[in-house]
């Protein structure tokens, strides 16, 4: 029974080839430095499950967040485990893919043909710096409100254009709710889409290349 | 792998990764779906007694205005809603009181005490309650809706018992 229905599915959509394609392909001699990608898409989609999830009690304003967080910590069921798991997946989130980075790196994987994966890495890099910065803000607490405060300082400093680049971060000279709400909005929306997207051709371009093989003596 | 028990590598891989996948699943899971919940399983405010006035102030068969305010705290914020009525005395004894919720039960404004026409009068739609809170005119449904638990406390103030929701 089952099976006939997987059959006719597969028939249409291709199963066995997509399981081929992403969880059978051949693989150089297994290496645990090659797990990394992986796990940053792991990390990934639990940031974004668990991001998800804290849009239920968060708000974005500066009259609310701080309070919201606390109920989150303290008052709703579990929402300890739920902010504690985005916590800290966010510092390893940054880790793990900058160790990934670094693999490919040393390795030489960025080379003919994988030059636009290498560059699609270093864009997924930056996009998730830019997660980090953006949900530090969000607690609206002491450190985040003057770790912001020197963040987007320092991108004023770039010359001739860094008031507009201030500016643009703000929403405005100074610090304020509209600062808050377009991190916000950066950190659900824009990012997390920006990172999905470059991820989808990252992978694209791995299961259509293959992993590179660890350099050896000859090349 | 015909009639022996042992199974190759790859299921092996194959089986553990499901069941730690799964453990996690569910570890995680779980607290999830009851943090989503967690708001439906919470009780309401706390019933309160309530004092709406002294006893002696009560003139008999005069209704009484009193009013007083609920403040709820939902998670991170607090809401205080407004409450009302007329207290009408009849005797001398504190058990003979009439006391009534002053929320129209038609649309929910609120009633005033009209002495001219000796009756609760609504200034949404003309609903017309007499000093029993009865029906006279209107569209109302049903009569106004009584607070039938009170009691006189020790220092002479007459006080409702207010059930939360």
């Amino acid at each position: 029974m089952w099976k006939k229905v997987y059959e006719w599915l597969d028939e249409r959509l291709g199963l066995n080839d997509i399981y081929t394609n992403l969880l059978d392909r051949a693989e150089p001699k297994g290496n645990w430095w090659n797990t990394l990608g992986s796990a940053s898409m792991f990390l990934f989609v639990m940031q974004g499950l668990t991001g998800i999830f804290l849009t239920i009690y968060y708000t974005p304003s500066p009259d609310h967040a701080y309070d919201s967080i606390q109920y989150i910590m303290e008052g709703v069921a579990y929402g300890w485990l739920i902010r504690g798991i985005h916590h800290w997946g966010a510092t390893l989130m940054v880790i793990v893919v900058f160790i990934h980075l670094l693999r490919v790196f040393v390795t030489a994987s960025f080379k003919f043909p994988r030059e636009l994966t290498w560059l699609i890495g270093i864009g997924l890099f930056l996009a998730t710096l830019g997660m980090g910065f953006t949900g530090y803000l969000l607690p609206w607490n002491q450190r985040a409100y003057w770790a912001t405060t020197v963040g987007t300082q320092i991108a004023g400093s770039v010359p001739f254009i860094g008031e507009f680049i201030l500016k643009a971060l703000r929403g405005g000279p100074e610090l304020s709710a509209l600062t808050l709400q377009r991190f916000f909005s950066a950190h659900i929306w824009m990012l997390p889409a920006a990172l999905a997207g470059l991820i989808g051709v990252h992978l694209y371009l791995i299961i259509k290349h293959g992993e590179s093989h660890f350099p050896t003596r000859e090349d | 792998m015909s009639g022996s028990n042992e199974i190759s590598r790859r299921d092996f891989i194959k089986v553990t990764t499901g069941i730690v996948g799964g453990l996690i699943g569910v570890a995680i899971g779980l607290p999830s779906i009851s943090y989503l919940i967690d708001p439906a399983l919470r009780e309401g405010g706390k019933d309160a007694w309530i004092s709406i006035g002294k006893f002696e102030d009560m003139q008999i068969g005069m209704p009484y205005p009193f009013s007083f305010t609920r403040v709820q705290v939902n998670g991170w914020e607090r809401t205080s809603s407004s409450f009302g009525g007329y207290a009408i005395r009849k005797s001398d004894d504190s058990k003979d009181l009439l006391i009534l919720n002053s929320r129209c039960t038609h649309l929910a404004c609120t009633v005033n005490w009209h002495a001219e026409s000796d009756a609760f009068l609504c200034p949404c739609h003309d609903a017309k309650f007499s000093k029993e809170g009865q029906v006279l005119d209107g569209p109302p449904p049903r009569p106004l809706d009584v607070y039938d638990e009170f009691r006189l406390s020790e220092d002479g103030h007459i006080e409702i018992f207010f059930k939360a929701g």
